[in-house]
Protein backbone atom coordinates (compact mmCIF):
# COMPACT_ATOMS: atom_id res chain seq x y z
CA UNK A 1 0.00 0.00 0.00
CA UNK A 2 1.36 2.97 -1.37
CA UNK A 3 1.12 6.28 1.14
CA UNK A 4 -0.58 9.26 -0.37
CA UNK A 5 1.42 12.27 -0.78
CA UNK A 6 -0.15 15.28 -3.06
CA UNK A 7 1.11 17.54 -1.64
CA UNK A 8 3.79 18.91 1.24
CA UNK A 9 1.16 19.84 3.17
CA UNK A 10 -0.12 16.28 3.17
CA UNK A 11 2.94 15.15 3.67
CA UNK A 12 3.83 17.83 6.91
CA UNK A 13 1.20 15.13 9.05
CA UNK A 14 3.79 12.19 8.41
CA UNK A 15 4.85 10.97 12.35
CA UNK A 16 8.66 11.48 11.95
CA UNK A 17 10.56 8.23 13.52
CA UNK A 18 13.94 9.48 13.07
CA UNK A 19 14.95 11.78 16.10
CA UNK A 20 16.20 15.09 16.50
CA UNK A 21 19.05 15.71 19.10
CA UNK A 22 21.43 13.38 16.82
CA UNK A 23 24.65 14.87 16.84
CA UNK A 24 25.10 15.20 12.57
CA UNK A 25 26.33 18.95 11.95
CA UNK A 26 23.87 22.09 11.75
CA UNK A 27 22.36 21.89 8.29
CA UNK A 28 23.26 18.24 7.17
CA UNK A 29 21.38 16.94 4.42
CA UNK A 30 21.96 13.11 5.48
CA UNK A 31 19.35 13.99 7.75
CA UNK A 32 16.92 15.95 5.57
CA UNK A 33 17.07 12.70 2.91
CA UNK A 34 16.79 10.41 5.83
CA UNK A 35 13.67 11.76 6.99
CA UNK A 36 12.44 11.91 3.92
CA UNK A 37 12.73 8.31 2.54
CA UNK A 38 11.42 7.36 6.43
CA UNK A 39 8.33 9.41 5.64
CA UNK A 40 7.71 8.31 1.96
CA UNK A 41 6.37 5.20 3.48
CA UNK A 42 4.14 4.24 6.59
CA UNK A 43 5.21 0.15 6.47
CA UNK A 44 7.80 -0.82 9.06
CA UNK A 45 11.02 -0.19 8.33
CA UNK A 46 14.13 -1.69 8.98
CA UNK A 47 17.05 -0.41 8.69
CA UNK A 48 20.82 -0.95 8.47
CA UNK A 49 23.58 1.90 8.74
CA UNK A 50 27.35 1.97 7.40
CA UNK A 51 30.02 3.50 9.86
CA UNK A 52 29.95 7.03 8.71
CA UNK A 53 28.09 10.23 9.73
CA UNK A 54 24.83 8.63 10.13
CA UNK A 55 26.16 5.89 12.39
CA UNK A 56 28.22 7.58 14.52
CA UNK A 57 26.07 10.47 14.94
CA UNK A 58 22.88 8.51 15.55
CA UNK A 59 24.18 6.11 17.93
CA UNK A 60 25.86 7.94 20.67
CA UNK A 61 26.26 5.83 23.89
CA UNK A 62 23.67 6.24 25.64
CA UNK A 63 21.44 7.20 22.80
CA UNK A 64 19.39 6.26 19.56
CA UNK A 65 18.24 8.38 17.14
CA UNK A 66 16.09 5.58 15.11
CA UNK A 67 12.25 5.24 16.06
CA UNK A 68 12.47 1.97 13.96
CA UNK A 69 14.76 -1.15 14.13
CA UNK A 70 17.92 -0.72 13.10
CA UNK A 71 21.80 -2.01 13.08
CA UNK A 72 24.59 -1.13 12.32
CA UNK A 73 27.69 -3.73 11.76
CA UNK A 74 30.82 -3.22 10.22
CA UNK A 75 31.94 -0.28 7.70
CA UNK A 76 31.27 -2.46 4.69
CA UNK A 77 28.94 -4.41 5.20
CA UNK A 78 25.29 -2.37 5.51
CA UNK A 79 24.04 -4.15 2.34
CA UNK A 80 24.64 -7.74 3.24
CA UNK A 81 23.42 -7.30 7.04
CA UNK A 82 19.98 -5.80 5.54
CA UNK A 83 19.73 -8.38 2.63
CA UNK A 84 20.46 -10.93 5.33
CA UNK A 85 17.49 -9.73 8.17
CA UNK A 86 14.97 -9.55 4.60
CA UNK A 87 16.05 -13.36 3.97
CA UNK A 88 15.36 -14.05 7.64
CA UNK A 89 11.94 -12.58 7.50
CA UNK A 90 10.99 -14.68 4.79
CA UNK A 91 12.27 -17.81 6.09
CA UNK A 92 9.71 -17.01 9.27
CA UNK A 93 7.06 -16.01 7.49
CA UNK A 94 6.95 -19.08 5.26
CA UNK A 95 7.27 -20.73 8.65
CA UNK A 96 4.67 -19.30 10.05
CA UNK A 97 6.81 -17.52 12.88
CA UNK A 98 6.61 -14.03 12.65
CA UNK A 99 5.37 -12.40 15.32
CA UNK A 100 1.32 -10.91 15.90
CA UNK A 101 2.25 -7.60 15.12
CA UNK A 102 4.17 -7.65 12.18
CA UNK A 103 1.38 -10.62 10.66
CA UNK A 104 -1.23 -7.61 11.33
CA UNK A 105 0.58 -5.04 9.33
CA UNK A 106 0.99 -7.13 6.90
CA UNK A 107 -2.76 -8.21 6.65
CA UNK A 108 -3.10 -4.29 6.34
CA UNK A 109 -0.81 -4.08 2.99
CA UNK A 110 2.06 -2.68 5.16
CA UNK A 111 4.78 -5.46 4.52
CA UNK A 112 7.75 -4.89 6.37
CA UNK A 113 10.65 -2.28 3.65
CA UNK A 114 14.63 -3.18 4.44
CA UNK A 115 16.74 -0.54 3.59
CA UNK A 116 20.56 0.26 4.09
CA UNK A 117 22.33 3.76 4.10
CA UNK A 118 26.09 4.34 3.73
CA UNK A 119 28.03 7.01 2.60
CA UNK A 120 30.03 7.62 -0.46
CA UNK A 121 33.16 5.91 1.55
CA UNK A 122 30.98 2.89 2.39
CA UNK A 123 29.16 2.52 -0.90
CA UNK A 124 31.79 2.99 -3.61
CA UNK A 125 35.27 1.86 -2.03
CA UNK A 126 34.72 -0.06 0.51
CA UNK A 127 31.19 -1.42 0.76
CA UNK A 128 31.14 -1.64 -2.92
CA UNK A 129 32.25 -5.64 -2.95
CA UNK A 130 29.46 -6.41 -0.59
CA UNK A 131 26.95 -4.08 -2.34
CA UNK A 132 27.74 -5.79 -5.93
CA UNK A 133 27.00 -9.04 -4.18
CA UNK A 134 24.03 -8.26 -2.66
CA UNK A 135 22.71 -6.93 -6.42
CA UNK A 136 23.70 -9.90 -8.32
CA UNK A 137 22.07 -12.10 -6.16
CA UNK A 138 18.89 -10.31 -6.34
CA UNK A 139 18.18 -9.80 -2.83
CA UNK A 140 15.05 -7.43 -1.86
CA UNK A 141 16.17 -4.43 -0.83
CA UNK A 142 17.09 -0.49 -0.89
CA UNK A 143 20.48 0.58 -0.99
CA UNK A 144 20.52 4.77 -0.27
CA UNK A 145 23.94 5.88 -0.61
CA UNK A 146 24.03 9.53 1.34
CA UNK A 147 26.83 11.20 -1.55
CA UNK A 148 28.59 13.94 0.44
CA UNK A 149 31.63 13.03 -2.10
CA UNK A 150 33.93 12.90 0.56
CA UNK A 151 34.72 10.51 3.70
CA UNK A 152 33.47 12.84 5.71
CA UNK A 153 33.44 11.27 9.07
CA UNK A 154 36.93 10.44 9.59
CA UNK A 155 37.93 14.09 8.44
CA UNK A 156 37.48 14.91 4.67
CA UNK A 157 39.52 12.00 2.73
CA UNK A 158 38.48 11.72 -0.90
CA UNK A 159 37.35 8.78 -1.93
CA UNK A 160 36.02 7.59 -5.85
CA UNK A 161 32.92 9.67 -5.57
CA UNK A 162 34.88 12.98 -5.13
CA UNK A 163 35.00 14.81 -8.30
CA UNK A 164 37.79 16.73 -10.07
CA UNK A 165 39.43 19.94 -8.58
CA UNK A 166 37.86 19.47 -4.73
CA UNK A 167 39.92 20.29 -2.36
CA UNK A 168 40.05 16.98 0.75
CA UNK A 169 42.80 16.44 3.50
CA UNK A 170 44.25 13.59 1.00
CA UNK A 171 43.62 16.14 -2.46
CA UNK A 172 44.26 19.40 -1.17
CA UNK A 173 44.74 22.33 -3.19
CA UNK A 174 47.67 24.71 -2.97
CA UNK A 175 50.56 25.86 -4.90
CA UNK A 176 51.64 22.49 -6.62
CA UNK A 177 47.62 20.89 -7.17
CA UNK A 178 44.89 21.75 -7.86
CA UNK A 179 42.90 19.38 -5.79
CA UNK A 180 41.75 15.94 -6.84
CA UNK A 181 42.51 14.87 -10.02
CA UNK A 182 40.43 12.10 -11.15
CA UNK A 183 36.29 12.54 -12.06
CA UNK A 184 33.80 11.12 -9.94
CA UNK A 185 32.91 7.60 -10.31
CA UNK A 186 29.54 6.52 -12.29
CA UNK A 187 27.85 4.62 -9.36
CA UNK A 188 24.18 5.19 -10.59
CA UNK A 189 25.34 3.60 -13.85
CA UNK A 190 27.57 0.81 -12.44
CA UNK A 191 24.58 -0.33 -10.02
CA UNK A 192 22.15 -0.14 -13.28
CA UNK A 193 24.46 -2.51 -15.44
CA UNK A 194 23.83 -5.28 -12.14
CA UNK A 195 20.65 -5.10 -13.95
CA UNK A 196 18.73 -3.87 -10.89
CA UNK A 197 15.75 -3.09 -11.46
CA UNK A 198 15.13 -0.13 -10.56
CA UNK A 199 18.34 2.38 -10.42
CA UNK A 200 17.53 6.51 -9.45
CA UNK A 201 19.49 9.27 -8.95
CA UNK A 202 17.96 12.00 -6.51
CA UNK A 203 18.32 15.22 -4.49
CA UNK A 204 16.78 16.17 -1.39
CA UNK A 205 15.74 19.76 -2.11
CA UNK A 206 13.58 18.15 -4.80
CA UNK A 207 11.43 16.70 -1.95
CA UNK A 208 8.49 15.27 -4.43
CA UNK A 209 10.85 13.64 -6.99
CA UNK A 210 12.70 11.84 -4.29
CA UNK A 211 9.74 10.61 -2.34
CA UNK A 212 8.23 9.34 -5.65
CA UNK A 213 11.42 7.15 -6.17
CA UNK A 214 11.99 6.09 -3.02
CA UNK A 215 8.07 4.95 -3.29
CA UNK A 216 8.59 3.27 -6.90
CA UNK A 217 12.18 1.62 -5.15
CA UNK A 218 9.57 0.72 -2.50
CA UNK A 219 6.90 -1.01 -4.81
CA UNK A 220 9.92 -2.93 -6.53
CA UNK A 221 10.58 -6.47 -5.72
CA UNK A 222 14.47 -7.03 -5.52
CA UNK A 223 17.55 -4.57 -5.17
CA UNK A 224 17.01 -0.91 -5.73
CA UNK A 225 20.16 1.53 -5.64
CA UNK A 226 19.09 5.21 -5.02
CA UNK A 227 21.93 8.09 -5.30
CA UNK A 228 21.29 10.98 -3.27
CA UNK A 229 23.16 13.89 -3.14
CA UNK A 230 24.37 15.28 0.13
CA UNK A 231 25.40 18.19 0.51
CA UNK A 232 27.76 18.61 3.14
CA UNK A 233 28.38 22.01 5.19
CA UNK A 234 31.63 20.87 6.75
CA UNK A 235 33.17 19.22 4.37
CA UNK A 236 31.55 21.66 0.92
CA UNK A 237 32.35 23.95 3.55
CA UNK A 238 29.43 26.09 2.67
CA UNK A 239 27.38 27.73 5.30
CA UNK A 240 24.60 25.29 7.17
CA UNK A 241 21.84 27.65 6.10
CA UNK A 242 22.81 27.73 2.44
CA UNK A 243 22.45 23.68 2.03
CA UNK A 244 19.33 23.56 0.04
CA UNK A 245 20.13 26.50 -2.11
CA UNK A 246 23.93 24.75 -2.76
CA UNK A 247 21.71 21.55 -3.37
CA UNK A 248 19.10 23.62 -6.18
CA UNK A 249 22.32 24.69 -7.55
CA UNK A 250 23.57 21.08 -8.13
CA UNK A 251 20.21 20.37 -10.07
CA UNK A 252 19.72 22.85 -12.16
CA UNK A 253 23.49 23.20 -13.23
CA UNK A 254 22.78 19.08 -13.98
CA UNK A 255 25.96 18.34 -12.25
CA UNK A 256 23.62 16.17 -10.16
CA UNK A 257 20.78 15.19 -13.04
CA UNK A 258 17.57 13.60 -11.86
CA UNK A 259 16.86 10.17 -13.46
CA UNK A 260 15.88 6.70 -13.49
CA UNK A 261 16.77 3.33 -14.99
CA UNK A 262 14.35 0.85 -14.94
CA UNK A 263 15.36 -2.76 -15.84
CA UNK A 264 14.07 -6.01 -16.75
CA UNK A 265 16.38 -9.18 -16.21
CA UNK A 266 15.98 -13.09 -15.61
CA UNK A 267 17.68 -15.24 -13.08
CA UNK A 268 20.34 -15.79 -15.19
CA UNK A 269 21.73 -11.59 -15.30
CA UNK A 270 20.62 -10.99 -18.78
CA UNK A 271 19.25 -7.62 -19.18
CA UNK A 272 16.10 -7.81 -21.58
CA UNK A 273 15.53 -4.14 -21.51
CA UNK A 274 16.64 -1.10 -19.75
CA UNK A 275 14.66 2.25 -19.67
CA UNK A 276 16.30 5.70 -18.43
CA UNK A 277 13.74 8.89 -17.71
CA UNK A 278 15.03 11.69 -16.75
CA UNK A 279 12.52 13.09 -14.34
CA UNK A 280 13.28 17.12 -14.07
CA UNK A 281 14.43 19.35 -16.76
CA UNK A 282 15.74 22.56 -15.89
CA UNK A 283 14.43 25.52 -17.14
CA UNK A 284 17.44 27.10 -17.83
CA UNK A 285 20.71 24.86 -17.39
CA UNK A 286 22.75 27.00 -15.33
CA UNK A 287 26.55 27.28 -15.81
CA UNK A 288 28.50 24.75 -13.56
CA UNK A 289 30.56 27.50 -12.21
CA UNK A 290 26.88 28.73 -10.15
CA UNK A 291 27.60 25.36 -8.51
CA UNK A 292 31.14 25.29 -7.98
CA UNK A 293 31.49 28.85 -6.68
CA UNK A 294 28.85 28.33 -3.79
CA UNK A 295 31.22 25.91 -2.20
CA UNK A 296 34.43 27.01 -0.54
CA UNK A 297 35.93 23.39 -1.70
CA UNK A 298 36.14 24.83 -5.19
CA UNK A 299 37.20 28.10 -4.38
CA UNK A 300 41.02 27.78 -5.96
CA UNK A 301 40.00 26.70 -9.01
CA UNK A 302 39.05 30.37 -9.77
CA UNK A 303 42.18 31.36 -9.95
CA UNK A 304 43.44 32.18 -13.04
CA UNK A 305 45.65 29.11 -13.35
CA UNK A 306 43.25 26.55 -12.26
CA UNK A 307 40.59 27.93 -14.87
CA UNK A 308 41.00 25.17 -17.25
CA UNK A 309 39.80 22.79 -14.31
CA UNK A 310 36.23 24.57 -14.49
CA UNK A 311 35.97 24.37 -18.46
CA UNK A 312 36.78 20.72 -17.56
CA UNK A 313 34.16 20.40 -15.32
CA UNK A 314 31.85 22.02 -18.01
CA UNK A 315 32.82 19.46 -20.57
CA UNK A 316 32.25 16.93 -18.37
CA UNK A 317 28.55 17.66 -16.91
CA UNK A 318 27.59 18.88 -20.64
CA UNK A 319 28.83 15.26 -22.02
CA UNK A 320 26.55 13.24 -19.45
CA UNK A 321 23.90 15.71 -19.47
CA UNK A 322 23.56 14.86 -23.63
CA UNK A 323 24.04 11.15 -23.38
CA UNK A 324 21.42 10.81 -20.73
CA UNK A 325 18.77 12.43 -23.15
CA UNK A 326 20.41 10.12 -25.78
CA UNK A 327 19.74 7.22 -23.79
CA UNK A 328 16.18 8.78 -22.61
CA UNK A 329 15.26 9.08 -26.57
CA UNK A 330 16.11 6.16 -27.56
CA UNK A 331 15.13 3.83 -24.84
CA UNK A 332 17.93 1.95 -23.67
CA UNK B 1 23.50 -7.49 31.39
CA UNK B 2 24.02 -6.45 34.83
CA UNK B 3 20.50 -4.46 36.49
CA UNK B 4 22.17 -1.06 36.27
CA UNK B 5 20.27 1.38 34.44
CA UNK B 6 21.90 1.54 30.43
CA UNK B 7 22.62 5.34 31.37
CA UNK B 8 24.40 4.30 34.42
CA UNK B 9 26.61 1.98 32.49
CA UNK B 10 30.05 3.46 31.27
CA UNK B 11 31.55 2.91 27.96
CA UNK B 12 34.02 0.11 29.43
CA UNK B 13 30.91 -1.67 30.79
CA UNK B 14 28.91 -1.72 27.13
CA UNK B 15 28.73 -5.15 25.40
CA UNK B 16 29.44 -5.80 22.18
CA UNK B 17 25.87 -6.41 20.54
CA UNK B 18 24.57 -4.06 22.75
CA UNK B 19 20.54 -2.51 22.32
CA UNK B 20 19.84 1.14 22.78
CA UNK B 21 16.15 1.05 23.45
CA UNK B 22 13.69 3.82 21.47
CA UNK B 23 10.80 3.30 24.04
CA UNK B 24 10.12 1.96 27.58
CA UNK B 25 7.60 -0.60 25.94
CA UNK B 26 6.73 -2.16 22.92
CA UNK B 27 5.51 0.28 20.02
CA UNK B 28 3.41 -1.50 17.18
CA UNK B 29 2.77 1.23 15.10
CA UNK B 30 4.96 4.16 15.74
CA UNK B 31 3.67 5.93 12.45
CA UNK B 32 0.40 6.45 13.69
CA UNK B 33 1.39 7.94 17.16
CA UNK B 34 2.72 11.85 17.04
CA UNK B 35 5.57 12.63 18.96
CA UNK B 36 3.43 13.79 21.90
CA UNK B 37 2.07 10.43 22.18
CA UNK B 38 5.25 8.46 22.15
CA UNK B 39 6.23 6.21 25.31
CA UNK B 40 10.31 7.28 24.88
CA UNK B 41 12.88 6.11 26.99
CA UNK B 42 15.42 7.79 28.55
CA UNK B 43 17.79 6.58 25.91
CA UNK B 44 15.80 7.98 23.50
CA UNK B 45 17.94 11.12 21.78
CA UNK B 46 14.13 13.02 21.49
CA UNK B 47 14.95 12.87 25.19
CA UNK B 48 18.32 14.86 24.95
CA UNK B 49 18.70 18.41 24.08
CA UNK B 50 21.23 19.84 21.55
CA UNK B 51 19.78 23.29 22.22
CA UNK B 52 23.37 24.76 23.54
CA UNK B 53 24.99 24.50 20.38
CA UNK B 54 23.06 27.49 18.83
CA UNK B 55 24.27 30.57 18.64
CA UNK B 56 21.61 31.83 16.98
CA UNK B 57 17.85 30.60 17.17
CA UNK B 58 15.02 30.73 14.34
CA UNK B 59 11.91 32.88 15.98
CA UNK B 60 8.41 32.44 14.55
CA UNK B 61 5.62 34.88 13.39
CA UNK B 62 2.60 33.23 13.43
CA UNK B 63 1.01 36.26 11.77
CA UNK B 64 2.90 36.05 8.30
CA UNK B 65 3.21 31.94 8.16
CA UNK B 66 1.40 30.47 5.15
CA UNK B 67 1.77 27.05 6.26
CA UNK B 68 3.23 25.76 3.02
CA UNK B 69 5.46 23.77 5.25
CA UNK B 70 9.02 24.20 3.46
CA UNK B 71 10.58 24.89 6.98
CA UNK B 72 9.22 21.52 8.27
CA UNK B 73 10.76 19.41 5.21
CA UNK B 74 14.08 20.82 5.09
CA UNK B 75 14.14 21.40 8.89
CA UNK B 76 17.40 18.45 9.22
CA UNK B 77 16.45 18.12 13.21
CA UNK B 78 13.17 17.73 13.19
CA UNK B 79 12.58 20.52 15.28
CA UNK B 80 9.74 22.37 13.32
CA UNK B 81 6.20 21.23 14.87
CA UNK B 82 3.86 20.55 12.62
CA UNK B 83 0.18 19.17 13.31
CA UNK B 84 -2.44 18.69 11.49
CA UNK B 85 -0.87 20.47 8.17
CA UNK B 86 -0.17 23.84 10.14
CA UNK B 87 3.34 25.00 11.42
CA UNK B 88 2.94 25.48 14.82
CA UNK B 89 6.16 26.51 16.31
CA UNK B 90 9.89 25.39 17.12
CA UNK B 91 11.14 22.42 19.25
CA UNK B 92 13.83 24.69 20.70
CA UNK B 93 15.72 21.56 22.48
CA UNK B 94 15.91 20.29 19.27
CA UNK B 95 16.86 22.95 16.87
CA UNK B 96 20.80 23.12 16.46
CA UNK B 97 20.30 27.08 14.65
CA UNK B 98 21.82 26.08 11.07
CA UNK B 99 19.08 28.43 9.61
CA UNK B 100 17.82 26.68 6.61
CA UNK B 101 14.28 26.88 7.64
CA UNK B 102 14.56 30.75 7.35
CA UNK B 103 16.62 30.75 4.20
CA UNK B 104 13.32 28.79 2.75
CA UNK B 105 10.80 30.13 4.32
CA UNK B 106 8.89 32.11 1.16
CA UNK B 107 6.97 35.06 2.75
CA UNK B 108 7.52 38.45 2.87
CA UNK B 109 9.00 39.53 5.20
CA UNK B 110 9.86 35.96 6.48
CA UNK B 111 7.81 34.45 9.03
CA UNK B 112 11.30 33.08 10.59
CA UNK B 113 14.33 35.36 11.16
CA UNK B 114 17.31 34.40 13.08
CA UNK B 115 18.21 35.99 16.55
CA UNK B 116 21.06 36.04 18.50
CA UNK B 117 20.24 33.29 21.09
CA UNK B 118 19.46 35.27 23.88
CA UNK B 119 16.82 37.53 22.72
CA UNK B 120 14.04 37.45 24.11
CA UNK B 121 11.31 36.23 21.28
CA UNK B 122 8.79 38.76 22.31
CA UNK B 123 11.12 41.60 21.75
CA UNK B 124 12.35 39.65 18.41
CA UNK B 125 8.32 39.73 17.37
CA UNK B 126 7.92 43.25 18.48
CA UNK B 127 11.50 44.31 16.14
CA UNK B 128 9.98 42.44 13.19
CA UNK B 129 10.64 44.12 10.14
CA UNK B 130 8.46 45.33 7.55
CA UNK B 131 7.51 44.12 3.79
CA UNK B 132 10.54 44.53 1.47
CA UNK B 133 9.81 46.59 -1.60
CA UNK B 134 11.05 44.55 -4.93
C1 LIG C 1 36.72 -1.24 7.57
C2 LIG C 1 36.78 0.14 8.11
N1 LIG C 1 37.68 1.01 7.58
C3 LIG C 1 37.72 2.28 8.03
C4 LIG C 1 36.89 2.70 9.04
C5 LIG C 1 36.98 4.12 9.55
N2 LIG C 1 35.88 4.96 9.12
C6 LIG C 1 34.82 5.20 9.89
S1 LIG C 1 33.72 6.29 9.22
C7 LIG C 1 34.68 6.45 7.84
C8 LIG C 1 34.31 7.40 6.73
C9 LIG C 1 32.93 7.24 6.22
O1 LIG C 1 32.78 7.96 5.04
P1 LIG C 1 31.50 7.83 4.15
O2 LIG C 1 31.13 6.42 3.97
O3 LIG C 1 31.69 8.63 2.91
O4 LIG C 1 30.34 8.48 5.03
P2 LIG C 1 30.20 9.98 5.59
O5 LIG C 1 30.92 10.00 6.91
O6 LIG C 1 30.80 10.88 4.58
O7 LIG C 1 28.74 10.15 5.75
C10 LIG C 1 35.84 5.65 7.93
C11 LIG C 1 36.91 5.59 6.92
C12 LIG C 1 35.98 1.76 9.58
N3 LIG C 1 35.12 2.11 10.54
N4 LIG C 1 35.95 0.49 9.11
S1 LIG D 1 30.46 16.21 8.34
FE1 LIG D 1 29.02 16.57 6.66
S2 LIG D 1 27.89 14.65 6.38
FE2 LIG D 1 28.93 14.57 8.37
S3 LIG D 1 27.38 15.29 9.83
FE3 LIG D 1 28.61 17.05 9.23
S4 LIG D 1 27.51 17.98 7.51
FE4 LIG D 1 26.72 15.90 7.78
S1 LIG E 1 17.39 26.61 12.57
FE1 LIG E 1 17.76 24.63 11.56
S2 LIG E 1 17.44 23.13 13.17
FE2 LIG E 1 16.51 25.02 13.88
S3 LIG E 1 14.37 24.86 13.26
FE3 LIG E 1 15.46 25.97 11.64
S4 LIG E 1 16.02 24.40 10.17
FE4 LIG E 1 15.51 23.35 12.08
S1 LIG F 1 8.37 28.12 5.63
FE1 LIG F 1 7.59 30.02 6.52
S2 LIG F 1 5.54 30.30 5.66
FE2 LIG F 1 6.15 28.16 5.27
S3 LIG F 1 5.30 27.03 7.02
FE3 LIG F 1 7.39 27.56 7.56
S4 LIG F 1 7.22 29.50 8.68
FE4 LIG F 1 5.29 29.18 7.60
Amino acid sequence: MTKKIRNLKEFSTSNDRYEGANLMCPGCSHNIIVREVLNATDNPVLIATATGCLEVCTAVYPYTSWDVSWIHIGFENASTAIASAQVMYEVLKRKGRLPESTMRAIEEGREPKFVAFGGDGATYDIGFQWLSGCFERGHDFMYVCLDNEVYANTGGQRSSSTPIGASTTTSPAGNVSYGEKMMKKSMVEIMADHGAPYVAQVAPNKWKDLVKKIQKGFETKGPVYINAMSACTTEWKHAPENTIDVSELGVESCVWPLYEIINERDEHGIIYSTKLNITYRPKNKIPVEEYLAAQPRFKHLFKPENRHIIDLWQKMVDIRWENLQKREEAGV
Amino acid sequence: MSSKDIKELGWDELVPGACLFSFTEPVENVVDLTMDERPYAPTNSHEASVGDWRVEKPVYNRDLCIDCQFCWIFCPDISIISRDKKMIGIDYDHCKGCGICVEVCPTNPKSLLMFPEQTDNEEALASWPEKEKK
